[in-house]
């Protein structure tokens, strides 16, 4: 065993030959590998199933208007995730942010940037909150969040019928915001879709490109390893959760843009949505593995099988057991190609 | 004389009423491996933790180079170069060689707000630092961690400790969850290290592993230690022995056949 300083034999014709199995290898231990094969099966059934209506312009705009809604909030849940936390409390910021841009532009008649300001700084305070929560006391996130959740469903219902005197508000956006936050560009895609596509690029930089990502994974892996290696984890974690607040606070903002009135209730199904949005997209529940391309592709899988169901002759009622189907295979299919991954040795020239 | 590089004088350590260490002396220069041996239970974990900086020692004198040291966190340890490594090696199984091996020390390009994870760089600079160690087979830096022999992590975690300037390495067991095979690969990695000049505090309870990098020898048995030897002074059995407690051992026989006698 004594061949430390013997080079690494490699014939140049011996590669070419293995490029195709060798890519293929590659693919297969990135953590969106499962949820590529996944999005590319539901998309074949769908097409087949549905015909040609659902990759008509007007099938990829419903599906991609609910993907981008989503999406946004699936991809702070899915950095969580890889950093070993979860958050609930969005599925009470986003109807939270929505009223408060309605009570503050609609019903005070303030300017919109203004409330937008509010909206998305509530946002961010109540992720300032969970995540200080979470580095002061030793309560798991799941916890702290459904906390936070039922205070801010508490505090926008109080203060909603306090001020208002009602459960609802709308709005008249200005034409600007109207522009940048609520409208169908074409007629039918959401302009919250090209939102979607800047959160991406914003959030696949942090966590892929530069330094932050790596801490993030090594706070998934081990966070008391992570602390010993120097990392600042109770700033990262605070940081990451108010990502996540911010997320929930800004599709809480388009969709009052959109749909130009805001209710107290509404926001739950993003919860349960965006964890499996993440799931899908191979990200480990308990922390150190997944990618935002995998986020995205499970987000776009998530959707299509969401919307697919009306394009049918299945009886929507019966959406939801797809979904529950769907997340299953999902998770077991992941967990065989991170099995692969872990087993990848680079190949012995043979 | 040159002094060592680590070294405890009359270190006692207690939690609340409990004393776990008594009158702990003990040194290791640059370029020797010192064998701390002992069951389970006898304050080798606490002694470790001294020494990194985890615990502070309730009474007694640290010393590094001859000059007095305390430590208040295990970063101020870290950064005069002691450096722990754990039984199973890197903790972060699903992060890539080249990733973990800079966790929190990463390599980036660019500038200001626009530096970026320099992944060619990282790959390169872990897959050579553990191949100097004689551990050819990693060669790829995008590899898990997860992925890895036991022996392998080993290694790298000592090459990664090594690499960022540690001049003293405490190993933790490094050899009891392994094989024979991989086991003899850390070995080898260890005395590679003491070649280099740093100072290896080796802990473990395999004897025979010891024996095979040791220069020097310190039991501990319930907190104390027990004996303290260079290497060839002692036979394997008598180390054993040693360890085992030598003497509560044979009084245990002792009750035994007492208790066998009256039963019968």
């Amino acid at each position: 065993m004594a061949s430390a300083t013997q080079p690494p034999v490699t014939a140049p014709t011996a590669r070419l030959g293995q490029g195709i199995s060798s890519a293929f290898a590659r693919l297969v231990r990135r953590p969106e590998a499962g949820s590529f094969l996944g999005m590319i099966a539901v998309f074949v059934f769908f097409v087949l199933a549905a015909g040609q209506v659902f990759v008509s312009p007007a099938g990829f705009a419903s599906w991609l208007n609910v993907a981008a809604e989503i999406g946004i909030v699936a991809l702070p849940i899915g950095l969580l995730m890889i950093a070993g936390e979860l958050d609930l409390s969005i599925g009470a910021i986003i109807p939270a942010s929505s009223l408060t841009v309605a009570v503050i532009a609609g019903f005070f008649g303030l300017p919109d940037g203004v409330a937008v300001i509010a909206a998305l700084g509530l946002g961010l305070a109540v992720g300032f909150v969970n995540g200080t929560l979470v580095n002061r006391t030793a309560v798991p996130s799941l916890i702290i969040t459904i906390g936070t959740m039922f205070a801010v469903m508490g505090l926008t219902l109080g203060l909603s019928v306090m001020v208002t005197g009602s459960t609802s508000a709308s709005l008249q956006p200005a034409p600007q915001a109207k522009a940048l936050l609520g409208q169908f560009v074409g007629g039918m895609f959401q302009i919250t879709i090209f939102w979607w596509l800047g959160f991406v690029a914003v959030v696949a930089y942090i966590l892929h490109v530069s330094p932050i990502g790596n801490w993030i994974y090594a706070l998934g892996g081990d966070r008391i390893s992570a602390r010993n290696a120097g990392i600042p984890t109770e700033r990262l974690t605070v940081g990451v959760f108010m990502l996540s607040g911010l997320c929930a606070a800004f599709v809480g903002v388009s969709q009052v843009m959109v749909y130009q009135s805001a209710q107290v209730a509404g926001g739950q199904s993003f919860i349960f949505n965006s964890i499996m949005c993440v799931v899908i997209g191979g990200v480990l529940l308990t922390g150190g593995f997944g990618s935002v391309l995998g986020i995205v592709l499970g987000t776009i899988t998530f959707s299509m099988v969401n919307q697919g169901i009306y394009f049918t002759s299945f009886d929507p009622n019966f959406g939801s057991i797809i979904i529950g189907a769907l997340l299953l295979v999902a998770v077991l299919m992941n967990d065989t190609f991170r099995q692969m991954a872990l087993s990848y040795t680079s190949k012995k020239k043979t | 004389m040159t002094h060592p590089v680590l070294e405890l004088r009359n270190v006692n350590k207690s939690f609340g009423p409990i004393d776990v260490l008594h009158d702990i002396s003990l040194s290791v220069k640059a370029g020797e491996v010192i064998c701390l041996l002992g069951d389970n239970g006898a304050g080798k974990s606490t002694l470790i933790k001294t020494l990194a900086g985890v615990h502070k020692p309730t009474s007694g004198e640290m010393l590094m180079d001859g000059a007095p040291v305390s430590f208040a966190r295990p970063k101020d340890a870290a950064d005069r170069g002691i450096a722990t490594v754990h039984q199973f090696g890197g903790t972060f199984p699903l992060m890539t060689i080249g990733r973990s091996f800079f966790v929190g020390v990463e390599p980036t390009k660019g500038f200001g707000p626009f530096k970026i994870f320099d992944r060619k760089t990282a790959n390169a600079v872990a897959v050579k630092a553990v191949q100097e160690f004689g551990i050819t087979r990693i060669d790829d830096g995008d590899r898990l961690i997860g992925g890895l022999s036991g022996g392998e992590r080993q290694s790298l975690a000592i090459a990664r400790a090594l690499h960022f300037g540690a001049r003293v390495l405490i190993l933790d067991e490094p050899t009891a969850a392994l094989g024979v095979k991989q086991a003899s690969h850390v070995l080898r990695v260890v005395m590679e290290a003491k070649k280099r000049g740093v100072a290896v505090i080796f802990i473990t309870h395999q004897v025979t592993h010891a024996m095979a990098v040791g220069d020097h020898f310190a039991v501990l048995i319930r907190g104390a230690l027990a004996a303290s030897f260079a290497k060839g002074e002692k036979s394997r059995d008598e180390i054993t022995d040693l360890m085992a407690g030598g003497e509560a051992l044979a009084d245990l026989d002792a009750h035994l056949d007492d208790a066998a006698a009256t039963v019968s």
